[in-house]
C-alpha cells in the first residue's frame, strides 16, 4: 500500500506531466485562460487518463510484450514495437466510447466537457502517461495509481496557471511579452516551485 | 530545378522560419521543444525526426486526400503518422541507441505533436504532394531552428559544453566558467522560449497579441514617466 501511495505523490507533485515533463503543453498553453474551462479539462484528462493508462497497461502486458501471447501458445514472439501504434489506437477509440456514453447516460457533463474530448486524443499527456507507463515497466496495480495521480497532477498545474492568468491579464506587460511570451514565463516561475517538491524523500 | 523551386515552395519553405512559426505564432509541438532541448545531440536528433514524420506524413495523407472520408480522416491520419514514427523510432534505436534511450519516450510523442496533426489538417488536406511535403519541411525546419536556439543556450550555459565539445572552461577543471545549473533544470526552457517570442515580436510587431486592458496612466497626465 506505501508503495501506491508514494507512487501517486510523486506522479502529483515530483514528477508532474506538465511542469516537468511538458507534456500536453499545447493544450496547457492554449486553455489556460479561464478557471472553469481549465477545471473542465483538467477533469476530463484526469478521467481519460485513469482509463487509458490501466487498458493500455492490460493490452501491452496480454498482447504486445515479449512472450506475452504464451497464453495462445504461442513463444517467441515480440510485438512491442507496435506498442505506439496500439497506444494511440486504444486511446483515440475509448475516448470516442467514452464521449458516446456521456452523452447517452450523462448529458450534463457531456455538454460540460463535450468540445475537450476530442482535444484530448491528441494531447500529448495522455499518450506519454502511457508510454511512461511501458517504459517503467508498472504492473497492473501500479498503472491505475499512476494514471489517476498523472491526471491529477496535470489538472492541478492548468487550474492553478489559469488562476494565475487570470490575474496576469490585468498587469502592465511589455508589449511584445503579451499574451504568449509572458504566459510561458509564468509557467517557467511555476515549474521551478513545483521543483521544490522534488527534494521529498518517499 | 526552377520549375520545383516555384513561388508556392518557396513561400512554404520560407515563412514558417519566422513570419509564421509554428513554436513562437502558432503554439504548436512546445512539448517536445522543451523537453529535449537540454543537450544540442538529442536536439538536433529530435529536430531531424520530427521534419522527416512531418514531410513523409504530409506527402502521403495529401496523396490520398481525395479517398480519405471526412468523417473518419483523424483516424487515418493518425495512423500513417503513427506508422511513420513507429519506422522512426525503430531506425534511431538502430542507428542511435544511445539518443534514443535519452529522448525515451519524446519520439513516440511525435504521434501527438501538434505541428503533424496540424500540418496534415490546415495544409495537407487541400494541396498537392510535393507542395505539401516542402510545406513539411519547412514547418519541421522551423521547428528545429527554435530547438537548436534553445539547445544552443542551454548546453552552453548550463554545462560548458556544445555538442560535448568544451567551450567554456569550467571553474572544477581550473577553469573560469561556473556553470549555470537552472539552464539544465526545465524551468529555463520556459524561459528561452518567452525570450524568443518577446525578441521575435519586438521585430514584428504585427505578431504582438492584443491587450485586454489598458493601464491608463494616473496623477501626472500624459507624458509622465512609466
Amino acid at each position: 500500500m506505501e508503495a501506491y501511495i508514494s507512487l501517486f505523490v510523486k506522479a502529483v507533485f515530483i514528477e508532474n506531466l506538465a511542469l516537468s515533463f511538458f507534456l500536453g503543453m499545447c493544450t496547457f498553453i492554449a486553455v489556460s485562460k479561464k478557471i472553469s474551462t481549465a477545471m473542465g479539462l483538467g477533469i476530463a484528462v484526469m478521467v481519460v487518463q485513469a482509463i487509458t493508462v490501466p487498458a493500455n497497461n492490460f493490452v501491452y502486458h496480454s498482447l504486445l510484450k515479449e512472450d506475452a501471447l504464451s497464453w495462445l501458445g504461442i513463444t517467441g514472439v515480440d510485438l512491442s514495437f507496435l506498442a505506439l501504434l496500439s497506444c494511440i489506437g486504444m486511446i483515440a477509440a475509448l475516448v470516442q466510447i467514452l464521449e458516446m456514453i456521456l452523452d447517452k447516460f450523462f448529458p450534463a457533463l457531456y455538454f460540460a466537457l463535450g468540445i475537450f474530448l476530442p482535444l484530448i486524443t491528441v494531447n500529448c499527456a495522455i499518450l506519454g502517461g502511457s508510454l511512461f507507463m511501458i517504459e517503467r515497466d508498472y504492473n497492473f496495480g501500479e498503472s491505475v495509481t499512476y494514471g489517476i495521480g498523472s491526471g491529477l497532477g496535470w489538472a492541478l498545474a492548468i487550474t492553478v496557471m489559469a488562476g494565475v492568468r487570470e490575474k496576469l491579464k490585468y498587469s502592465d506587460i511589455p508589449a511584445g511579452l503579451q499574451g504568449l511570451g509572458i504566459t510561458f514565463i509564468t509557467a517557467g516561475l511555476m515549474s521551478l516551485g513545483f521543483m521544490a517538491f522534488s527534494g521529498i524523500q518517499l | 530545378m526552377s520549375a520545383v523551386l516555384n513561388d508556392e515552395t518557396k513561400k512554404v519553405l520560407i515563412t514558417p522560419l519566422v513570419n509564421d512559426n509554428p513554436i513562437t505564432l502558432q503554439v504548436l509541438g512546445i512539448c517536445s521543444a522543451l523537453a529535449v532541448t537540454s543537450q544540442m545531440s538529442t536536439s538536433l536528433i529530435m529536430a531531424l525526426a520530427l521534419t522527416m514524420v512531418t514531410a513523409c506524413s504530409s506527402a502521403a495523407i495529401s496523396a490520398i486526400r481525395n479517398h480519405i472520408p471526412s468523417s473518419i480522416r483523424i483516424i487515418v491520419q493518425m495512423t500513417i503518422i503513427a506508422s511513420l514514427v513507429i519506422v522512426v523510432d525503430q531506425v534511431l534505436k538502430a542507428v542511435a541507441y544511445d539518443v534514443s534511450k535519452q529522448l525515451s519516450v519524446f519520439v513516440g510523442l511525435i504521434i501527438t505533436n501538434c505541428i503533424v496533426m496540424g500540418r496534415a489538417e490546415a495544409y495537407a488536406m487541400k494541396n498537392p504532394p510535393l507542395e505539401s511535403f516542402m510545406d513539411g519541411i519547412g514547418n519541421g525546419a522551423g521547428y528545429s531552428l527554435i530547438l537548436i536556439i534553445v539547445a544552443f543556450f542551454r548546453e552552453t550555459l548550463g554545462s560548458g559544453k556544445l555538442l560535448g565539445f568544451e567551450v567554456f572552461k569550467l571553474t572544477k577543471d581550473g577553469g573560469w566558467y561556473d556553470p549555470n545549473g537552472l539552464m539544465l533544470l526545465p524551468p529555463s526552457a520556459f524561459f528561452i522560449i518567452g525570450m524568443i517570442i518577446w525578441v521575435v515580436r519586438q521585430y514584428k510587431p504585427e505578431q504582438q497579441e492584443k491587450v485586454d486592458f489598458k493601464i491608463m496612466s494616473i496623477a501626472h497626465g500624459e507624458g509622465g514617466h512609466h
